[in-house]
């Protein structure tokens, strides 16, 4: 595999980067969704991610990732105990997926060959906690969005198939990334993303050329390219660190609680999922900002990303919803 | 275009050599031509180029791109037998029959080619028309679009450097100097083409390097840079070149808003154009009716829906189980376990024994699981815009079929919309599940003229057969008064378009849709209550209703 466009060389697109920050602060946030044009950098942004994040330890042998040893399922048969760093994984689930890959099945092989009854994990346990990409996510049929729904929400992997009967946890970061014009996203799924971003070309001339010149750098002079962008990426990999580390010591004063509930009763989003995302979210930002209490100016940047894609959507409104949500932060907070 | 016809073809010869140089950057090339000689020769001139050549085809399984178990030699060798895949090594796919390429196979492939290994695709497009064409994203990943409709097999030969010049040149290519400048000249050009994505400028420097390579010269010089631009950029144009004081209004309505921003991105550095040489020579090369594309473009809001796949009963939902039948495993249906056991079982006592083996079982006795397709629902709504209509019911009519959008969208529904006034039927939208645009083209429709109740039977059994043979099951609600009064070749009579009406209603009612008919007349009569009778469906007739009673009443008929 080819190393990966460093993420802090994409220009621009300064939405979409701060929200994958976010997600890798503080994975709670639940994930986000990339929506934009062909050739914006959504995919290139999903996979510089992947080097960015900070490794994690694991069970050596665990088939779900395990951080510790009694966590590993049974069925895994694991005998090893040591830990080991692995970077964190970012599975992609592609498109033309069947069930079986993604929750894991009956290892046919084994039961065909030596007539043994076991299992083999699919991508959920692979991605347990990473991070999971569906690219064209708007395409994805609708029996695989079933059963990505339902394990998003519990965290938890049932398998009940085949004289199977398996459990393991499957907490993962859910990316997405598609072109709306090819077909909309289901709502419940919709809702499954903590943060939704729509994603444009650049608009200036100078940020286009900026693009094709870092891009042939990288193609043409890898190596120097690398040299000079992956310390940036460390300085942001640090960054990240501290910013999980203070993450529990950031504050919310009430009258930031009080305006997440206004904002979100403002724009009439379903449920609770809005504000207390909204609220992980800017805590997120406020200690990647190294600030010590959220204050407002973290919703106000936050909530276009928070809430945009959890209004209660007519789908025949052709306003923006972003619009409606940058009105609706003006009126609360002023 | 076509006037130049030997010089198109050099330019596929050189595409072709600039993709042999560096197959990584550049990704591939479109082949737009019908089967015939020219395609022949062609072909034969991406035999010669060097490299794994592999032929692939749009029902290509993940197990052969990606590798995989390879079932039946395992049973046989009584060991894990895997198979390699495409992806494992770098090669030059060819798919032929791109424009049937189904969207999961394209998605796969625009992934391996992001992935870079060093992977080239080759679609061969042998679509007649235009609309019939590959898959956009995949196309937008490939640096060329070669056309090589309209050109004469006495025109064409296959002219492309030596296998060793090639090679030669791909050692060069590291060493090849872009000019400072080249990539500020390339990019702007792509903004005054309204060109957004942002491969295609990168496509273009691949692209002038790889030219450079070949002509053995260690800078890229401007006649490589417009030769890329001439190569990459006409078929992603979509508009013609706009000069950078020129402000937005003078576009065209049908352009997408985005481009915009583009002309004001050019506004800003005027002293770096490139030369008026390179914008004429792209113009030139602009594919005609480039306009009409950019509109078809817009319209035609899921390329993947169909994308032409062709007759094929198959939904995008699984249904109940079907009982196992036996196959061969492609990594898409299943094995069912239990029933290859049942069915190796009885012939256990005459299979020879091997190892410790406690049951043997033979390729031919693997099950596979058969799900039930269930096909998604179309709903299409046939829209009398007449005089009379228009005078009492359309704005009702429209709100109720602006509510049932909305339910169909959270249902998954597919929508077309068949709007029939004056003197004929138009499909205002083919099957869709953009409803920002059903929306738009609702809100749009004028209403008056005569009602050619016949033509828009037509229009709405032709969809309906369509979108049957793409897997969809068409159901339909006709909101109209039924007097018709416009025969089906545009003359008025209602003697004549009554009789009409009839025959299409006759018609429309073989193929035994689901549907309804609304009598959108303040006082109903008995013509649309016939027309519900040959239709096969229910008439229902509310006078008073409003859009949302309305909206109820059909969902009811159609759940039926």
């Amino acid at each position: 595999m080819k190393t990966p466009f460093p993420f802090s060389a994409i220009v621009g697109q300064e939405q979409m980067k701060r929200a994958m920050i976010l997600t890798a602060i503080d994975p709670g946030i639940g994930g986000v969704l990339v929506f934009g044009d062909r050739g914006t950098g959504k995919s290139t942004a999903v996979r510089a991610l992947a080097a960015l994040l900070p490794p994690i330890s694991v069970v050596r042998g665990c088939p779900v990732n395990s951080s510790d040893p009694a966590d590993c399922p049974d069925w895994a048969h694991a005998s090893e105990t040591d830990l080991v760093e692995r970077p964190t994984p970012v599975v992609d689930l592609p498109l033309g997926v069947t069930e079986d890959r993604v929750t894991g099945a009956l290892d046919i092989e084994r039961a065909l060959t030596r007539g043994e009854k076991a299992f083999e994990p699919g991508l959920l346990a692979r991605a347990n906690r990473g991070y999971l990409y569906i690219d064209e996510v708007n395409l994805l049929e609708d029996h695989i969005v079933d059963l990505l729904l339902d394990v998003a929400q519990s965290g938890l992997n049932a398998v009940e198939r085949e004289g199977l009967s398996i459990r393991h946890d499957a907490r993962f970061v859910l990316v997405g990334s598609g072109n709306p014009e090819e077909g909309e996203l289901r709502p419940q799924l919709l809702d499954r993303f903590g943060l939704s971003v729509e994603v444009t070309s650049p608009d200036t001339i100078d940020e286009r050329i900026e693009v094709i010149r870092r891009r042939t750098a990288f193609e043409n002079e890898t190596d120097h390219f690398l040299a000079r962008w992956q310390a940036e990426d460390a300085t942001l990999r640090e960054s990240i660190l501290a910013a999980r580390a203070a993450l529990s010591n950031t504050e919310t004063p009430d009258n930031i609680l009080r305006d997440c509930a206004q904002l979100s009763m403002t724009l009439g989003a379903d449920g609770l999922r809005g504000e207390l995302t909204l609220l992980r979210a800017a805590r997120a930002y406020a200690a990647f900002s190294s600030a010590e209490q959220i204050t407002r100016d973290h919703l106000r940047s936050i909530a276009p990303i928070a809430l945009s894609h959890r209004l209660r959507r007519d789908p025949l409104d052709e306003a923006g919803s972003v619009a409606r949500v940058s009105r609706a932060v003006v009126d609360v907070l002023g | 275009m076509m006037a130049d016809a030997p010089q198109s073809w050099a330019r596929a010869m050189r595409a072709m050599a600039a993709l042999a140089v560096d197959p990584g950057a550049l990704k591939g090339l479109t082949l737009r031509a019908r089967a015939g000689p020219v395609r022949q020769t062609a072909e034969a001139a991406l035999s010669k180029l060097p490299g794994r050549q592999h032929r692939i085809h749009p029902s290509l399984t993940d197990t052969q791109l990606f590798g995989g178990l390879n079932i039946s030699a395992s049973l046989s060798e009584g060991r894990l037998v895997k198979d390699k895949g495409l992806a494992d090594r770098p090669a030059t796919l060819i798919l032929p029959m791109a424009e049937r390429c189904p969207p999961g196979l394209a998605i796969r492939l625009g992934q391996l080619l992001d992935a870079g290994l060093g992977h080239a695709l080759i679609l061969l497009d042998e679509g007649a028309e235009p609309e019939e064409e590959g898959h956009a994203a995949l196309q937008d990943r490939l640096a060329f679009h070669v056309d090589l409709n309209g050109l004469r097999w006495s025109e064409v030969s296959v002219r492309l450097p030596a296998p060793a010049d090639i090679e030669a040149a791909r050692s060069h290519l590291m060493r090849i100097a872009l000019p400072e400048g080249a990539i500020q000249s390339l990019t702007v050009l792509a903004t005054r083409f309204g060109i957004d994505s942002l491969r295609a400028p990168l496509m273009a420097v691949s692209t002038a390097r790889a030219l450079a390579a070949l002509d053995h010269a260690d800078t890229v010089t401007e006649a490589h840079l417009s030769e890329a631009a001439e190569l990459v950029y006409p078929v992603r144009a979509t508009h013609l070149p706009q000069e950078p004081d020129q402000d937005d209004t003078s576009q065209e309505a049908e352009t997408p808003p985005d481009e915009g921003h583009s002309s004001d991105g050019d506004g800003t550095t005027p002293n770096t154009l490139p030369d008026d040489l390179m914008i004429e020579a792209v113009a030139a090369l602009l594919p005609d009716g480039l306009l009409d594309r950019v509109s078809a473009k817009t319209r035609s809001a899921q390329p993947l829906s169909g994308g032409g796949a062709g007759a094929r009963r198959r939904g995008n939902r699984t249904g109940r189980p079907l009982p196992s039948r036996p196959g061969h495993p492609d990594g898409r249906a299943r094995i069912d376990v239990i029933a290859t056991l049942r069915a190796a079982v009885p012939w256990q006592a005459l299979r020879p024994k091997r190892g410790d083996a406690r049951i043997i079982i033979y390729p031919s006795d693997i099950r596979l699981r058969h799900y039930e397709d269930r096909s998604d629902r179309l709903v299409i709504f046939i829209v009398d815009a007449s005089g009379s209509a228009a005078m009492a019911r359309l704005a009702e009519a429209k709100g109720a079929v602006e509510l049932l959008l909305g339910q169909a969208y959270a249902r998954r529904d597919h929508v077309a919309l068949v709007a029939f006034r004056g003197t004929g039927a138009e499909t205002l939208l083919p099957p869709t599940r953009s409803l920002v645009q059903a929306k738009r083209r609702l809100a749009a429709l004028p209403g008056g003229g005569g009602t050619p109740l016949a033509a828009g039977l037509e229009a709405a059994a032709q969809l309906a057969e369509q979108a049957r043979s793409r897997g969809l099951s068409p159901t339909f609600a006709l909101l109209t008064d039924g007097r018709a009064n416009i025969a089906l070749d545009g003359a008025a009579g209602r003697a004549q378009a009554q009789s009409d009406a009839a025959n299409r209603a006759a018609q429309l009612g073989a193929l035994t849709l689901q549907g309804c008919v609304i009598d959108t007349a303040p006082r109903p009569g008995p013509e649309a209550t016939n027309l519900a009778r040959a239709l096969g469906v229910a008439s229902i007739s509310l006078p008073r209703a409003d859009a949302q009673r309305l909206s109820q009443a059909i969902e009811t008929e159609l759940d039926r």
